[in-house]
């Protein structure tokens, strides 16, 4: 039967790998005790604020759909947000436009910007949908690798190496998801340089910004001639520990929001109501909880790369997110046997890089927003499982 | 803030040696540091946080609204300390508005906080007024929720 009806289905998404975050989720929905490092999203729940103003607009019957763009008053809290946070300007009439999480923003900026067989740059390893995105939007990727020797962050040369003609979006995601990587001032102008040389439009999924411990993070959008070539997109699901409300926006220049817009009013007519206006709530009054949080997923960054280092799992100290994402190359496994390994023996699920692209070979994801406990515990795991790797019995 | 100190009132119960672990510091480190918080009075003691109702025996709770007469020196210091030293009063604090003084206390039954309050509480001289609140149930102690909440079983163990 499933091949029959399989001929149905188009070309270009029968294509799409599965994505090994399923398949490793499927392996570890099989098991029991796990300590899983291999989550996506915060482990708090949302501040207490914020799920009360949900629950308000709910008790007004505030059930309806709203304005394509989002509400007014969420469109004026973004472009205030933006404004103090990021330092760029944003009119809340036409040059902002509220989504369901970034993922939407991206999936329509893709598709309102390609044309078929427009080349798409992004680093890698990245977040794992930005290859099927380019892809579904009949685009066609080009991976750029970044390494740990330099923190993970996109280096101008290997950018420009990477560049043929037909390359006309650039995608750019720091802090990273996998990787914790950032981007320094001095990066972001040759990139930024590198754009408007080659007229490249860029992508910039800022979405873990505010989950930077060092050095403060720089938007490229803020970047003298960046405004004109950026769609900013952001969103409330890690810093406001927000996933499961589905919220998010976009910002740019008329143009491109209006044709995100076109593609959004169609496809998903507008984002929901009550998570528009926890969204408002988070905007103007969860700046002391997101401080809060970052400043425990700091202390556990702390912890689990050293952690990880003295197990020798050589691990860069990421500059943001609440990723680690150290190399298992020592261990002679690839990244793939070292995380089935450490999920069967110890019960740890980890994520091998290569889920986050080709260029995560010999790397695993820890996720570190979970409790003290719960990383000491892996730890203890980890170690235990590397001293029977190295009897040579795992 | 002592980085010890910013851990602990993060609020997950950690061992010395785990908070060593977590910190990089040795076992000693630890102890000298929360040493040195009692020391200066920062951190005043350690006590379990229990659910009200599993408190033994000594679960009837009231506060107290107390108006007392401030003295010429030390204005109501005095009298607070002289109520703070009893062993049912748990917590006792000078109030801004219609009284002065709110005093919570435990005690096993509701004879015994009675008590308290007309034998001792009532009759000390400077005191004015009392007026007694029993607590009936408890939803949030010392930050921790009591409701039910059963951990999340929706929540993957695996995304993106
Ligand atoms: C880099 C990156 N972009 C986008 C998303 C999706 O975010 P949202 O929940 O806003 O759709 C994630 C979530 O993991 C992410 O890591």
């Amino acid at each position: 039967m499933t091949e029959i009806s399989q001929r149905f289905v188009a070309k270009h998404v029968a294509g799409l790998p599965r994505s090994g975050i399923r398949d490793f989720f499927e392996l570890v929905s099989s098991m029991d005790q796990v300590i899983s490092l291999s989550i996506g999203e915060p482990d708090f729940v949302t501040p207490w604020n914020i799920r009360e103003a949900a629950i308000y607009a709910l008790e007004r019957g505030r059930t309806s759909y709203t304005s394509n763009r989002g509400t007014p008053r969420l469109c004026r809290a973004i472009s205030g947000y933006v404004e103090n946070e990021f330092g760029i300007s944003y009119h809340p009439e036409n040059e902002v436009l509220v989504t369901v999480g970034v993922s939407e923003a991206l999936d329509i900026a893709l598709r309102a910007l390609i044309d078929p067989g427009d080349k798409v740059m992004y680093h890698e390893p990245c977040y794992v949908s930005y290859h099927p995105s380019v892809v579904l939007a009949h685009g066609e990727p080009v991976p750029v690798a970044t390494s740990a020797e330099n923190g993970f962050a996109l280096e101008p040369e290997a950018l420009e190496a990477a560049w043929s003609p037909g390359c006309k979006i650039l995608v750019l995601n720091f802090p990273t998801n996998p990787t914790g990587g950032v981007l320094d001032r001095e990066r972001l102008e040759r990139l930024a340089a590198f754009a408007v040389e080659k007229d490249l439009v860029v992508l910039s999924d800022e979405i873990y910004s505010e989950l930077t411990f060092e050095g403060g993070h720089v938007s490229i959008a803020s970047l003298p001639g960046m405004r004109e070539r950026t769609v900013f997109l952001h969103g409330f699901s890690k810093a406001f520990a927000m996933t499961g409300f589905r919220i998010g926006y976009a910002c740019g220049p008329p143009p491109l929001v209006e044709s995100m817009m076109r593609v959004h009013q169609y496809s998903m007519l507008c984002a929901p109501i009550l998570s528009q206006e926890a969204a408002c709530e988070a905007l103007l009054h969860g700046k002391d909880s997101v401080l809060r949080m970052k400043e425990q997923y700091q202390r556990r960054r702390d912890f689990i790369a050293r952690r990880l280092n003295e197990l020798g799992l050589s691990c860069h100290l990421p500059k943001g997110t609440f990723y680690c994402f150290p190399s298992v190359e020592g261990t002679g496994m690839t990244e793939q046997e070292f995380a089935v390994g450490l999920l069967k023996e110890e019960e740890v699920a980890v994520v091998p890089g290569t889920a986050f692209g080709a260029h995560g070979k010999g790397f695993v994801r820890c996720c570190f927003a979970t409790s003290y406990e719960l990383l000491l515990e892996a730890g203890n795991r980890m170690e235990r499982y590397l001293e029977k790797i190295k009897k040579g019995n795992p | 803030m002592s980085s010890v100190l910013k851990l602990l009132k993060e609020g997950e119960s950690l061992s010395t040696g785990q908070l060593g672990r977590i910190l990089n510091m040795t076992d000693e480190e630890v102890e000298r540091e929360l040493e040195e918080l009692k020391q200066k009075k920062i951190l005043l003691g350690w006590r379990p946080v229990l659910h009200p109702e599993a408190n033994g025996d000594e679960n009837v709770r009231a506060v107290i609204e107390v108006k007392i007469t401030p003295e010429r020196e030390g204005g109501f210091n005095r009298l607070a300390e002289r109520i703070s030293g009893f062993d049912e009063v748990e917590s006792c604090y000078l109030m801004s508005g219609g009284y002065d003084l709110l005093v919570f206390v435990r005690g096993s039954n509701l004879h015994d906080v009675a008590a308290f309050v007309s034998e001792r509480l009532a009759t000390m001289g400077g005191v004015l007024s009392t007026s007694t609140h029993f607590l009936l149930r408890s939803y949030k102690e010392q930050g921790f929720l009591l409701a039910e909440r059963n951990s999340d079983p929706v929540k993957p163990r695996v995304t993106p």
